[in-house]
């Protein structure tokens, strides 16, 4: 009458882990791809101010990155104290910004050059003179699409 | 014999119950590594450079919103000290004009908002000050989008953000810098 094997039971088949794996390198492969080394170490303490009216940016590729900010204890005897410029992943000049923009827009091609931006990463610390050499600097090299990086203001003023 | 054999072939198979483990670790370090780097912060254009001085334009006091911070971040607008807590809402009135008063701006296309820091100016005030501006702004223009077309102005075509954009156009001029507090 039972369409059932008597005694079926005994070998009841196991959940298969096989496909676990794939289901792992899923998740591994997608972490691989959105893991970006930090390529740069910063010689300087830069956290950047809080505010309220942020747009994010698109596609890394076209973002340069200028860092302001106090040189961090190790670099202290090295650099001193007041407010420096990293670019890339060494303290630079003023003077070294034109060819340091020049370097990164070789990198992309011409026809996205015109929505090239550059981050300014500067500590909520450091005083507007230096910001400001910067920020002449940029207009100078005809680099004037800024963006005053920032992190997400949560509580009120 | 045949039975030994198929016997055989099911214990070949290779284990890939530790697959799993080798995988987790592998996905244990990128989890723990990954930063993902968002970027966000505030667009801004700067004026293109010019070596001319630039034209020496007289423009009526009353369509000018003044805002000095000096090198103690304190504000001053319009003559008048005043907190950045106040600076959003009296820069909509300003832009706004919304019962035509004669002390400001005779209409939102000729308000211009200039901001002026010293090279002693801490950034982090100068961006809440900057902030507070575009802010305003914002809000200027989320609510013209709610009156003209009912919706937020994020939400807007590009034509209907054009249209309010250009009936509020954002003027922020950053004059030159003084310097009195630079420090050393």
């Amino acid at each position: 009458m039972s369409k059932f094997k008597p005694g079926g039971k005994k070998d009841e088949p196991e959940v298969s882990t096989a496909s676990l794996p794939d289901i792992i390198f899923m998740l591994l492969f997608f972490f691989m791809v959105v893991t970006v080394m930090r390529e740069s170490e910063l010689k300087i303490k830069v956290k950047t101010p809080q505010a309220t009216e942020l747009t994010k940016l698109q596609e890394k590729s076209l973002v340069n990155y200028i860092h302001i900010g106090r040189p961090t204890k190790n670099y202290q005897e090295q650099y001193g104290t007041s407010p420096k410029i990293q670019l890339g992943d060494k303290i630079s000049d003023i003077e070294d910004i034109p060819l340091f923009l020049e370097n990164h827009k070789a990198s992309v091609p011409e026809k996205l050059q015109f929505k090239i931006t550059t981050s300014l990463k500067v500590d909520s610390d450091v005083t507007m003179g230096i910001v400001t050499d910067v920020k002449e600097k940029l207009r100078k090299s005809g680099q004037v699409k800024v963006n005053y990086s920032a992190k997400k203001r949560t509580e009120d003023l | 014999m045949a039975r030994v054999r198929a016997k055989d072939r099911l214990k070949n198979e290779v284990n890939a119950g530790s697959m799993a483990d080798i995988a987790f670790l592998l996905l244990i370090f990128f989890l723990v590594t990954t930063t993902i780097l968002e970027d966000s912060g505030i667009l801004v254009k700067l004026p293109e450079w010019s070596e001319e001085p630039p034209e020496d334009v007289r423009l009526n006091t009353r369509n000018i919103y003044s805002v000095l911070v000096n090198a103690n971040n304190d504000l001053l607008v319009r003559k008048t000290p005043m907190a950045v807590r106040e600076l959003r809402e009296d820069t909509k009135l300003f832009i706004t004009n919304p019962n035509n008063d004669p002390t400001l701006s005779d209409s939102p296309k000729q308000a211009i908002v200039s901001l002026k820091n010293d090279r002693g100016t801490s950034y982090n005030a100068y961006m809440e000050v900057y902030n507070e501006l575009r802010a305003a702004y914002n809000e200027i223009w989320d609510e013209q989008a709610q009156i003209r077309y009912g919706k937020n102005y994020d939400d807007c075509t590009k034509a209907e953000q054009k249209g309010v954009r250009d009936d509020f156009p954002l003027v922020i001029s950053e004059a030159e810098s003084t310097n009195f507090g630079e420090e050393s």
